[in-house]
């Protein structure tokens, strides 16, 4: 980017262009001649990669926002629509959420490269310091975004982060009801993280060209340390470094649609499937993983005030680092000591991450606040430290001499694998005794599905059955808001014909008017009308005064509303089986989970003992009875058969695309490891020539 | 790269390329098919029912379906002769009248309230042709709905619609 470009357009067209606006000699010498060191590893891809995830970002944003309408009584609604209705509209919005965690899954890589091989020393300050902006200005925006969907989440999780600002002596207050434009969080807060969400992602590009722009200024880094000496130690960044990032992209977006198509949820949060309520706060309130080990560390800290200072410290320290390192030598690979150090950094970020998740109790706590400590005492005490004390491995004169070492990345990986193994193995398991007395309700038992898995699909007679379940039991106290009586007859549902669904439509009465006198007047359902409210109780607050205080909730995506904790280790191993069925599992047994209350339970009055619900004191009575629903196709009508068929009824309502989901999932898998194999080999064929001379 | 004696780099180029292309319009697809009318959209543009009954003659009364605004015209006897007695021919658009009514139902005429010039709303007994005259250009359409002065380059379009009986259609 400094001087004159080497570009020689010879178009006569081109080369007016490029005397008047001489854009295309800035491409050329930025992405294509720009000398990159021929050792950079696969840990380097990851710039690339976050550069393509802020651009799916942002696309996917702009889309999505053609859908959503940022108001809290229809923010939750329209991402419901957006789920439902619009062409693909599953696809984009599980892409963006998923998309954000990918982003940041990306952004920790390319953080703990830029650490290990001391990307932050003199003369990339500068541009460090820029990234640590970007790194900033993601984690606001992708805590904005989590607000726009207005589920509990949502709500309570702006609550908990904005008042954070409250621990601001004199102003606090002040400036959180500033925030907010309310005296809590409501329409003006989302409406203003709406307009911000939109604002930020721009921000961040703006940023970037800036990082890239420095990058560019002072050269990449690479694994040796050593700064390219001659020609002999750089290749051009096209075809080499593009074909490299551009392969390495490909196999990121495998992981990607891994999430995306088959445990699009996995990442997110069941609670965030139930409508905000400004009454109620989640059990456990968590944020997005991505902030945890900061969210362990402000926690740790009994003092709010010091919790926020050193939950915002943690973050901040990065920008000093540069100077925090008193070491000359960049590379941890010639840093015995460092070296080590880096891994139990590594370890300490992935323990508070999973502390951050854990109720704040007991040896968690404790726990918590070591860590932390830690995580203060390896940037303001071990590092300045090893730069004094440590003996450096000689470093190669150059790069080339250094010779391409294979071995580097695969060893990291690995160290990085067996590390984070062997610390979630060895913690949680000294902590299991303390959980199980946290547990108050056991865990659901697992049913068989046959939707589950990769290529499951929904039983169509189980779903009619299901069905004819929720009509004839659920559908007095609860409603299925989301859901039209045409999705019956639609594609990967219950298989009815348009003229069953007609039917089942004409058998409910749905309100509509005013006819020519002014008045509302019930008639017939048709298909394309929702499925009309509970007859049993008008509004939520009659449904109180009904229900022990309680209202019915809506089961249009309760199946993913409900969940329980997994525990150590399946929390990890879902992602690979893809089991996402908790919630479906929940719904089961909390079906069958009525008992007389044991000795010594006091039951509150209106309520019935059921085992599995979290306070074991649920207002439903027991719904469901052997032979209640009269089965035509043959089924035996027991309680346990009721309760599966009408549990997958619901899997089938809360996500409706679920079969054209794992369809296209596996489309798509399949051209990606295609594709991937295609780049990889052509990759190598652009890479012998280099490898070759090396 | 020559074409005349391609190598194997050159074809695993190639098929990376092309590919890689695919994937491009595969990921375009869903980009653009989400701004069609979505489901819901779709499904509230179902056929509409209208009763004729309180519909005086002389009568015009606008009613939505998929969101246009249709006219319902409840002709007079002068109304309809003027319309049946035009010379076809002369008209911008022509189209006798016998085809813009259902035959039997002479006094009913349904269209589309929008102008086909760009989609203003015509007024009714306005103009100098005893239908509509739209404000926004001033095209004059007449008791027919056909467009007989002014910039429209086509007549009122006629919805889809059936009589169900003499005082009841379905529009769609």
């Amino acid at each position: 980017m400094s001087g004159p470009s080497s570009y020689q357009p010879q178009n006569a067209f081109l080369k007016w262009f490029e005397a008047r606006l001489p854009i295309i000699g800035l491409v050329h010498s930025s992405f294509v001649a720009y000398p990159t060191p021929k050792n950079l590893n696969y840990w380097w891809t990851f710039g690339g990669i976050l550069s393509f995830m802020l651009g799916v970002q942002i696309i996917t944003g702009i889309v999505l926002v053609m859908h959503y309408t940022p108001h809290v009584d229809m923010a939750f609604d329209s991402v419901e629509h957006l789920m439902r209705d619009v062409n693909y509209g599953w696809l984009l919005r599980y892409l963006h959420s998923n998309g954000a965690s990918m982003f940041f899954v990306a952004v920790y890589i390319h953080m703990f490269r830029g650490l290990y091989y001391g990307s932050y020393k003199e003369p990339r300050e500068v541009l460090w310091i820029l990234g640590v902006i970007i790194y900033l200005l993601m984690m606001a925006t992708g805590f904005l975004g989590y607000t726009l969907p207005w589920g509990q989440m949502s709500f309570w999780g702006a609550t908990v982060i904005t008042n954070f600002f409250s621990a601001i002596p004199i102003v606090g207050e002040t400036v959180v009801t500033w925030l907010w434009g309310g005296y809590a969080i409501g329409n003006p807060t989302l409406q203003r993280f709406f307009s911000l969400h939109y604002l930020l992602p721009f921000v961040i590009a703006g940023v970037v060209v800036l990082h890239v722009w420095a990058l560019h200024v002072a050269g990449q880094g690479n694994p040796t340390g050593v700064e390219p000496k001659s020609s002999q130690d750089t290749v051009p960044f096209t075809p080499y470094a593009t074909v490299k990032d551009s392969f390495m992209m490909v196999v990121f977006c495998i992981v990607f649609a891994w999430f995306v198509f088959y445990v699009p949820n996995y990442l997110g949060h069941a609670d965030n499937y139930i409508p905000a309520n400004p009454g109620v706060t989640p059990m456990h309130i968590v944020p997005e993983w991505y902030y945890l080990p900061f969210y362990a560390i402000l926690r740790s800290i009994p003092d709010k005030l010091a919790g926020v200072i050193a939950m915002f410290s943690s973050i901040l320290i990065l920008v000093f680092l540069p100077w925090l390192d008193t070491s000359k030598v960049r590379s941890a690979s010639y840093r015995p000591l460092y070296r080590v150090f880096f891994w139990i950094f590594v370890a300490a970020c992935l323990g508070l991450g999973y502390l951050g998740s854990q109720a704040p109790e007991g040896i968690y706590v404790i726990a918590a606040r070591i860590l932390t400590a830690y995580y203060f005492i390896h940037f303001i005490i071990i590092t300045p430290l090893l730069g004094l004390i440590e003996t450096p491995k000689p470093l190669p004169n150059s790069i080339s001499e250094s010779v391409l070492k294979r071995s580097g990345a695969v060893a990291a990986l690995l160290a990085l694998l067996v590390g984070g193994a062997t610390f979630l193995g060895s913690t949680p398991s000294a902590l299991a005794q303390e959980k199980q007395e946290i547990h108050e309700t056991p865990i659901p038992p697992r049913n068989t599905w046959s939707f589950a898995g990769p290529f499951g699909k929904f039983d169509q007679q189980q779903l009619q059955r299901g069905f004819k379940v929720y009509k004839e039991v659920c559908s007095t106290c609860h409603g299925l808001k989301f859901l039209s009586f045409r999705n019956l007859a639609e594609a990967g549902g219950p298989g009815f014909t348009e003229a069953q669904a007609a039917a089942i439509a004409a058998d409910f009465k749905v309100q509509d008017g005013p006819n020519d006198q002014g008045d509302m007047f019930e008639r017939d359902g048709r298909v394309g009308d929702a499925f009309p409210p509970p007859t049993t109780w008008k509004n939520e607050a009659q449904a109180r005064q009904l229900y022990s205080g309680t209202v019915p909730p809506d089961m249009s995506v309760l199946a993913k509303a409900r969940t329980y904790e997994r525990g150590f280790p399946w929390f990890l191993l879902d992602i690979f089986t893809q089991f996402q069925e908790e919630g479906v599992d929940y719904i089961v047994a909390l079906m069958k989970g009525y008992e007389p209350a044991p000795a010594g339970f006091t039951l509150p009055a209106g309520g019935n003992y059921n085992k599995y619900f979290p306070s074991n004191s649920i207002a439903m009575p027991p719904p469901l009875t052997d032979g209640l629903v009269d089965y035509t196709d043959g089924t035996k009508s027991t309680i346990e058969q009721q309760a599966k068929d009408v549990a997958a009824f619901l899997a089938w309502a809360a996500e409706p695309h679920m079969e054209a989901r794992k369809r296209i999932g596996f489309q798509v898998m399949v051209f990606l490891v295609i594709f991937a194999g295609l780049m990889y080999f052509t990759k190598k064929k652009v890479w012998a020539d280099v490898h070759g001379h090396a | 790269m020559s074409s005349a004696e391609p190598s194997r780099r050159d074809f695993l180029y190639i098929a990376t390329g092309t590919v890689g292309a695919v994937g491009a319009a595969a990921v375009a697809w869903p980009l653009i098919s989400q701004m069609n009318p979505d489901a819901s959209t779709i499904a509230a543009g179902a056929p509409i029912d209208v009763d004729l009954g309180p519909i005086a003659e002389g009568q015009v009364i606008k009613v939505f379906w998929r969101s246009k605004p249709i006219f319902i015209s409840h002709r007079t006897k002068k109304e309809i002769d003027e319309a049946k007695n035009v010379n076809v021919a002369s008209l911008p658009d022509p189209q006798p009248d016998s085809a813009r009514v259902k035959e039997g139902h002479d006094q009913w005429l349904v269209v589309i309230g929008i102008c086909t010039h760009l989609g203003c709303i015509p007024l009714a007994h306005q103009g100098n042709y005893d239908g509509w005259f739209c404000p926004c250009h001033g095209s004059q359409y007449d008791s027919s709905g056909r467009i007989r002065q002014g910039p429209a380059p086509a007549n009122l379009y006629i919805p889809p619609y059936a009589f169900l009986s003499d005082t009841k259609i379905r529009i769609g």
